[in-house]
């Protein structure tokens, strides 16, 4: 094949373009800022306080990754994406990552070049009901409206459910979880489906909670988690680490109250030495100074800390830990050793 | 005698491109057109190479693939298993279906507002003047949104009409009902149904023509035929005898028997709505995000028609206003017979734009949940596949071939309104 001189000059200025993306640990650092992508509103995930801060489960991620790289928690730059445009925002660079009750899938992490860095919440899909219609499972909502966010998973599985139990609905898609509120607070829908953390957000967000009841049937596997572009390793390995930092900590008994005095001095435990920087060069190999998982962990606490501060019992969304426990006690949350 | 010799002949030198001026203006358009080119070609590479080193190089294979999701206004037959191909045109149906509403509407509300915007009572004059202002200068999004809310939050929802204590009841008889879902209205149905037509198969192209209709069309046409045929006899004998038969009996005789017949040979009747289960059922279900889009649509775009209409119409001298009207015609008749004919050749031409404008305003729909093919292709297909620079194009041509479509049908009709000088 024959090319010209130019066509072999675009080229070169076409690969440039394409390396230049790379390399997002470096972005965030000259740029002193991270670029973190959230959903547009859900209540202890991600919302805005009366203060205009951003708080919640999913927030807390995006802060412990800025404490980790930029030694400032308040450096984030948040960016509320819904459904359908969580993907572009990422794919094209808008964002470092996407914090954003977000379902791994296979042809998300394969096809759609992304690359999930964890799991920060088990999740499944479920349908909330008013009380008042006297439904008591999923599959007595032959002909019911459903309340559902395009351009997610929920839609799909709801298709293949309704299909499969050969039942019939009819979908109303909405772009935002605040309009699926409103629309099935009025009663243009009879359901709305979305994964339980999020029926339970919502639903702790009404005025008559106790009115509405959340189905028994988890209709899938919801598994959500924080995700970065596919190709930048690097970038990728310092999300997960962090993630991974925030599970560990509460497995080892590090606490945003213990973790100041933890890391002062090497302790007995070799593990805790290496992910707080007192032994060894974790930091390093992730290109980070020592103490990068000790300010991640000392921004919102450990995993259990921000599970009970945001989402947990004692708030009113009040979900339990259930699947989200840590390993040790029953539960999936399992960090990989710090070695 | 003398012989013209030929002028001294110059040679072609390369330098002449450049300085001589009957060569220059070429040379620099040619020298820009393969600029013009170089960039094309390489935004075209960046963005080939670029997508290759994502590892998503430009494929459109995965609209042979199950779309898996489900679309709740469908005109074709069509199921969350069906490839993504076919819920791109059961998006453009929907796409289609409301743009011609929206024009229809928005045309007859625009050309009336225009009309009695010029009206000499006052007080009609600025009740029109403040809804112009108000639709044109609100953006359209505003307007969908609002009306949707309107719809959503004023409206009963179907459990009112439940139960022994309803708060709400169906209108008409019983026969329609207007709930927050929607409006639910009596539907056609045919116990004797010639059947449909299946065309194309089992492809994801495959449409189903319903031959009821194309029966009725064709009586229709022929009773259609008749008529303007008896016209043309009785416009004859007129002019023969000055005394024109009463045909409008007959006229109306050969449309509507043979169609009355035919309806009952179908057996036609109405498909009542019934409140079953959670929803209404039977019966034609317009739901209310179409509704909020027509409505919407319609009545912002009609403020721009009926400020084409009023300007036609200004455009078009006062002398001849006071020339029919000293024939004796009476004011509204000189407006349709004399003013109107004349102010559409300054009409149409701007009114092709609205129409356009309107149907890419359509685009709008997935404010209000309305799956049409932005709602579609451009939105679940495209979340659900990633083929984002390809769902993109695709959706662009697509508007495109429609407004090109739109405005050559319009082009033909300018064609034919406009003055013809002999």
């Amino acid at each position: 094949m024959k090319k010209s001189v130019i066509f072999g000059a675009l080229t070169v200025a076409g690969l440039a373009a394409g390396a230049a993306a790379a390399g997002t640990l470096d972005d965030v650092k000259a740029r002193g800022k991270l670029n973190c992508g959230v959903a547009t509103g859900v209540p202890g995930f991600a919302f805005t306080d009366a203060n205009g801060d951003w708080q919640g489960f999913d927030v807390a991620v995006c802060r412990a990754v800025a404490a980790a790289v930029l030694s400032d928690a308040t450096a984030v730059e948040f960016v509320p994406t819904t459904g359908k445009t969580r993907f572009t925002a990422l794919a094209s660079g808008e964002i470092d990552m996407l914090a954003r009750n977000t379902t791994w899938t296979f042809s998300r992490d394969v096809d759609l070049k992304f690359t999930f860095v964890g799991i920060n919440y088990y999740d499944g899909q479920g349908f909330m009901v008013p009380k008042e219609l006297g439904v008591s499972s999923a599959k007595e909502l032959d002909g019911a409206t459903v309340c559902i966010q395009t351009g997610t998973t929920t839609e799909l599985n709801l298709a293949d459910f309704f299909r499969i139990n050969n039942i019939s609905y009819e979908p109303v898609p909405i772009e935002t979880n605040a309009e699926a509120q409103q629309q099935y607070l009025a009663g243009a829908c009879d359901v709305y489906t979305t994964d339980a953390s999020g029926l339970a957000a919502t639903r702790a967000s009404f005025e008559n909670a106790g009115d509405h009841v959340i189905l028994p049937e988890i209709i899938s596997k919801e598994p959500l988690g924080p995700l970065v572009r596919h190709g930048d390793d690097e970038w990728g390995d310092v999300v997960r680490w962090t993630l991974n930092t925030l599970i560990a900590a509460e497995e080892l008994g590090i606490t945003s109250a213990n973790v100041e005095e933890m890391s002062a001095a090497a302790g007995d435990k070799p593990e805790i030495n290496r992910m707080l920087g007192t032994e060894g060069t974790l930091g390093e190999m992730l290109g980070l100074d020592a103490a990068w998982a000790k300010r991640a962990i000392s921004v919102g606490g450990n995993y259990g800390e921000i599970f009970a501060k945001n989402i947990g019992e004692e708030t009113p969304i009040g979900l339990a830990r259930g699947l989200n426990a840590q390993w040790t006690d029953g539960g999936l949350m399992y960090a990989p050793p710090f070695r | 005698m003398t012989t013209l010799s030929d002028p001294p002949k110059e040679g072609f030198r390369l330098s002449m491109l450049l300085y001589d001026t009957r060569y220059r203006s070429g040379t620099i358009q040619v020298v820009a057109l393969f600029c013009f080119m170089l960039l094309a070609a390489w935004l075209l590479n960046n963005t080939i190479q670029n997508l290759a080193a994502l590892g998503k190089p430009i494929d459109f294979g995965f609209f042979s693939e199950p779309a898996s999701y489900d679309i709740n206004q469908r005109l074709l037959d069509y199921n969350s298993r069906d490839t993504h191909l076919r819920a791109s045109f059961v998006g453009l149906l929907n796409t289609l279906v409301v743009a011609f509403l929206g024009c229809v509407t928005a045309t007859v509300l625009g050309v009336v507002i225009g009309v009695l915007r010029l009206s000499p009572n006052w007080l009609v004059a600025r009740l029109m003047t403040v809804y112009v202002e108000m639709f044109r200068n609100v953006p359209v999004l505003l307007w969908i949104v609002f009306i949707m809310a309107i719809l959503i939050e004023t409206l009963p929802s179907p459990r009112a009409f439940r139960g022994d204590d309803a708060t709400a009841s169906m209108m008409l008889g019983d026969s329609v009902a207007v709930t927050n879902r929607g409006v639910y209205i009596p539907e056609v149905l045919f116990s004797r149904s010639l059947g449909d037509l299946h065309l194309f198969g089992n492809s994801s192209l495959r449409f189903d023509v319903s031959l009821d209709l194309i029966a009725i069309l064709i009586v229709l046409g022929a009773g259609l035929w008749v008529s303007r045929r008896i016209k043309h006899r009785a416009d004859g004998i007129q002019e023969q005898t000055g005394t024109r038969p009463t045909t409008w009996y007959l006229r109306l005789g050969v449309v509507a028997v043979p169609l009355a017949i035919l309806l009952i040979a179908l057996g036609f009747h109405f498909g009542m709505p019934a409140l079953k289960g959670f929803n209404f059922s039977g019966g034609t279900h317009l739901r209310n995000s179409l509704i909020a889009l027509w409505l919407a649509l319609s009545l912002y775009t009609a403020a721009f028609i009926a400020e084409i209409v009023r300007g036609g119409i200004m455009a078009i001298s006062r002398g001849q206003t006071e020339a029919a009207s000293a024939l004796g015609l009476r004011p509204r008749r000189v407006m349709s017979l004399v003013i109107l004919p004349q102010a559409l050749r300054v009409i149409i031409p701007p009114l092709i734009s609205n129409y356009l404008n309107l149907t890419k305003n359509s685009s709008l729909a997935i404010a209000v949940g309305y799956m049409d093919i932005t709602g579609t292709l451009g939105g679940i297909t495209m979340n659900q596949t990633g083929r984002e620079l390809e769902c993109v194009l695709l959706l662009m041509l697509v508007y495109l071939a429609i407004s090109l479509t739109i405005s050559a049908v319009m082009n033909w009709y300018n064609e034919s309104v406009k003055l013809k000088e002999r």
